[in-house]
C-alpha cells in the first residue's frame, strides 16, 4: 500500500527547468514515479527529460491529470507556487525549497491544512515508496523495498539511516522526510497516523533532533493510537542551548526541546531510541 | 543565521510602526554626547541578557555624567560581547513594568502573542498565571479582540488598557511588515503619569525574508570574523567548546556526527553544516573555513545525492592544495564511487573512514593525541 506516494500518483514538477528540477525529474522517474508534467511560467511547450512543460499548474493538471506536485522553485516564489497547486486542485505537494521565509510558510501550511491537501515541506528531502514512487530529492540507491515505515526531520540524516537499514535487509514501506523547518505543512503525527492505518508498514522508525516539542506530541500519540512497534533517534544529544544547530528548528531554546526531554517522553510510551544513527538498525531486528 | 537586532535598533522599529519608545540617540563615542533629554540612562547595546547586571545601564543626570557613564561602558566586554555603542535614552518614571512579546507557536503553526502583567524580569521565570498565550489564527489574523483579552489581562485602567491595545497592534505590524521571527517589549513600561512605552526592545528579523527587505542590508551585527564568513559562504557556523572541528552536509547529520564523537571521548569546537549539498566546490571553502578556526582534528562527514564521492574528493583535495593544511582529517564520504574517493584521500594522507561510527572513533582518538 505505502503511503503519500504510490503508483496512481500523477507527478507535476513545479520549477522543472531549473537545475535541480530537470536533474531531478529523470531522477524521479528512473525510480518509477510516474512524471507527468512540468511547469515553469513563460517556458510552456518547451519539452525536458521527455516530460511536457506548461506555463501554469491548473493548465498541466487539466491537460495531463496531475495530483501531485514537487516544488523546485526559489524560495522567494515558493508560497505563491504552492498555493496556485492547491488552487489547481492538487492533493499532495512536495515543496523541496529550502530558506521560505516564515510568514510565507504560516500562509502556505494553514492554507494546505484547511483545505485538506498533504503538503510536505517545505525545506525537506521529499517522499518515497521504494517499488512504486518517489517524490523529492532522496538519493535512489539507499532504498529497498519493505514494510518499515520512516519518518524524519532530517534530510542527509535520513539517508544515513535508511542506508544502515538497507544494508542490514530491512526494506522501507514508505520514507517521509518531513523538513527541519519550524512550521513544516505536515508533522509527525501525520504521517503516524498514516502509518498505523496502512498495512504494508509493520514497523516504524521516527528520526528526530533537537528543538520544539513535535518529538513530545508524537511521543503522547504513539502512546495513545499506535499500535506498531516504533524505533526513534533524536539527534543532538550533545548540542548545547541556545544554539541554532543548522536547521532553524533545531535550538534549544528556554530551556525547552532538548534530546533529554524528547528520548525521555518516547521511552515514556514504549518506544525503543537509539544512542547513535547506526543502532537502528540493530534496534529494528530485537 | 536569524538576524537580532540590536535594541536601537529595533526600537527604530517600534518607532516607525507606532510602538511608543523613550526620546534617546545611539553614539559610539563618548564626545559625541552634547545634549540629553532630561535625566537618562546610558545602556550598553550588545546582543547578550543580563547587561544591566554586567553593569552595562547607567543612569546619568548631567551632559557629563552621561559622557563619563558612556564613556565607561564603551568598549565593556561583557559576556563576550563588546559594547561598541550606547544607547542614551530619556530615564523613564516607571509605575509598573509589563511583558508583550510576539514569536511562533510551532505546535499550533501559527503567530502567538505572550502577555504578562510581570514584565522588567525573564519571562521564564513568571508563573504560569500570570503568563496569557495569544494563538493568532492566520485565516483570522491580528484583531483588536485579541489586544483587548491581553489588555484586560495586566490589570490596568481603562486608559491604559486602550494604549496597550494600540500597542499590540503596532506590534504585530512590525512582525509581519518587518518579517520579524521574534518581537518583544520586556518591560512595557507605564509611568507615573499613566503613559505606556517600550522600555527594552528586542526583535529578530527571518533571515530568510532579506531579499525583500534590501533596507537591512549592512544593519550591525554582533559576529565574529568567521562567523561572518561563513555567512557569506552560506554555511551554518556553530562555536562549541570542544576542539574538533566538524564538517558535515545537512543539519541533522551534524548533530549526528557530533553525537556519535562523543561516544568516543570526543568533542566537537565548531560545527559547519554546508545544507544538504554535497557540491565540491562547498565542501573545499568549508575544510578551508574550519582550517581558519584552528581545530585539532577535521572530521568531514559527507553523505552524497547528487554528486560523486570521487569529485567531493577532489574538493578536499583542492583545499589542500590551495593551503598546507597541517591538522589531520578525517573523511567519510558516503555514496557513488565511494572505494575511488577513499583511494584519493588516502594517496593525500587524508585518513579515511567509512561508516560514521569509525570516523567518529579516529577523530576522537585523533583529538586526544
Amino acid at each position: 500500500m505505502a503511503v503519500i506516494v504510490d503508483s496512481n500518483t500523477r507527478l507535476v514538477i513545479q520549477g522543472i527547468t531549473g537545475y535541480q528540477g530537470s536533474y531531478h525529474s529523470k531522477a524521479m522517474r528512473d525510480f518509477g514515479t510516474n512524471v507527468v508534467a512540468g511547469v515553469t511560467p513563460g517556458k510552456g511547450g518547451q519539452v525536458v527529460n521527455d516530460i511536457p512543460v506548461f506555463d501554469s499548474t491548473i493548465e498541466a493538471v487539466r491537460k495531463t491529470g496531475a495530483n501531485t506536485s514537487c516544488v523546485f522553485v526559489p524560495a522567494p516564489y515558493t508560497r505563491d507556487s504552492v498555493l496556485e497547486a492547491i488552487d489547481a486542485g492538487i492533493k499532495t505537494i512536495v515543496a523541496v525549497t529550502e530558506h521560505v521565509p516564515l510568514h510565507d510558510e504560516i500562509h502556505m501550511v494553514a492554507v494546505a491544512r484547511s483545505r485538506g491537501v498533504t503538503l510536505i515541506g517545505p525545506n525537506c528531502p521529499g517522499v518515497a515508496s521504494p517499488g512504486k514512487a518517489k517524490v523529492g530529492i532522496l538519493p535512489s540507491k539507499i532504498f529497498r523495498k519493505g514494510n518499515i515505515g520512516v519518518v524524519s526531520r532530517s534530510g542527509t540524516l535520513t539517508y544515513e539511516i535508511v542506508n544502515a537499514m538497507t544494508e542490514q535487509k530491512l526494506g522501507q514501506s514508505t520514507c517521509v522526510g518531513i523538513g527541519g523547518d519550524r512550521v513544516p505543512g505536515t508533522g509527525f503525527i501525520d504521517v503516524l497516523e498514516l502509518f498505523e492505518k496502512d498495512k504494508q508498514t509493520k514497523q516504524i522508525v521516527l528520526v528526530g533532533e533537537i528543538g520544539g516539542t513535535a518529538e513530545e506530541e508524537a511521543a503522547e500519540y504513539i502512546e495513545e493510537h499506535v499500535s506498531k512497534p516504533v524505533v526513534a533517534y533524536i539527534a543532538g544529544r550533545t548540542a548545547p542551548p541556545g544554539k541554532r544547530m543548522g536547521h532553524a528548528g533545531a535550538i534549544i531554546a528556554r530551556g525547552k526541546g532538548t534530546a533529554e526531554s524528547k528520548i525521555k517522553a518516547l521511552e515514556g510510551a514504549g518506544v525503543k531510541v537509539a544512542g547513535v544513527p547506526t543502532d537502528v538498525p540493530r534496534l529494528l531486528i530485537e | 543565521m536569524d538576524m537580532k537586532l540590536f535594541e536601537y535598533k529595533a526600537k527604530e522599529l517600534f518607532r516607525k510602526h507606532g510602538v511608543p519608545v523613550p526620546e534617546g540617540f545611539v553614539v559610539s563615542s563618548a564626545d559625541h554626547i552634547r545634549a540629553i533629554p532630561g535625566p537618562v540612562m546610558v545602556k550598553a547595546q550588545v546582543l547578550v541578557g543580563g547587561r544591566g547586571k554586567a553593569g552595562g545601564i547607567k543612569p546619568a543626570q548631567t551632559v557629563e555624567e552621561a559622557r563619563e557613564v558612556a564613556a565607561r561602558i564603551l568598549g565593556m566586554n561583557i559576556r563576550g560581547y563588546i559594547a561598541r555603542e550606547v544607547l542614551v535614552e530619556k530615564r523613564l518614571d516607571i509605575a509598573k513594568e509589563l511583558y508583550l512579546g510576539i514569536t511562533i507557536d510551532r505546535t499550533r503553526r501559527c503567530l502567538l502573542m505572550m502577555a504578562s502583567p510581570e514584565g522588567g524580569i525573564d519571562i521564564e521565570t513568571v508563573p504560569d498565571n500570570k503568563i496569557m498565550f495569544v494563538p493568532v489564527d492566520p485565516f483570522i489574523g491580528y484583531q483588536p479582540f485579541m489586544g483587548r483579552r491581553i489588555a484586560a489581562f495586566m490589570g490596568l485602567s481603562k486608559d491604559q488598557e486602550a494604549q496597550v491595545v494600540t500597542i499590540c497592534q503596532k506590534l504585530m505590524d512590525l512582525m509581519v511588515h518587518e518579517d520579524a521571527e521574534l518581537a518583544e517589549v520586556n518591560p512595557l513600561v507605564v509611568t507615573r503619569d499613566g503613559k505606556v512605552v517600550a522600555g527594552d526592545g528586542k526583535v529578530t528579523i527571518d533571515s530568510d525574508a532579506l531579499f525583500r527587505h534590501k533596507e537591512f542590508a549592512g544593519f550591525p551585527e554582533d559576529v565574529t570574523p568567521l562567523e561572518e564568513k561563513a555567512k557569506r559562504l552560506d554555511i551554518a557556523f556553530v562555536q562549541l567548546d570542544g576542539n574538533i572541528g566538524v564538517i558535515a552536509n545537512g543539519a541533522g547529520l551534524t548533530m549526528a556526527t557530533l553525537d556519535s564523537l562523543n561516544m568516543y571521548g570526543g568533542k566537537a569546537g565548531v560545527f559547519l553544516d554546508l545544507g544538504g549539498t554535497d557540491d565540491p566546490k562547498k565542501v573545499k571553502d568549508a575544510v578551508l573555513l574550519m582550517e581558519e578556526a584552528k581545530p585539532k582534528v577535521i572530521l568531514l562527514n559527507i553523505f552524497g545525492g547528487i554528486t560523486k564521492c570521487d569529485t567531493v574528493a577532489e574538493g578536499v583535495l583542492e583545499a589542500l592544495k590551495e593551503r598546507d593544511i597541517k591538522v589531520p582529517i578525517v573523511a567519510r564520504i558516503k555514496g557513488v564511487n565511494e572505494e575511488r574517493g577513499r583511494e584519493m584521500l588516502s594517496e593525500a594522507g587524508i585518513i579515511p573512514a567509512s561508516g560514521l561510527s569509525e570516523a567518529a572513533e579516529k577523530a576522537s582518538k585523533e583529538s586526544q593525541r
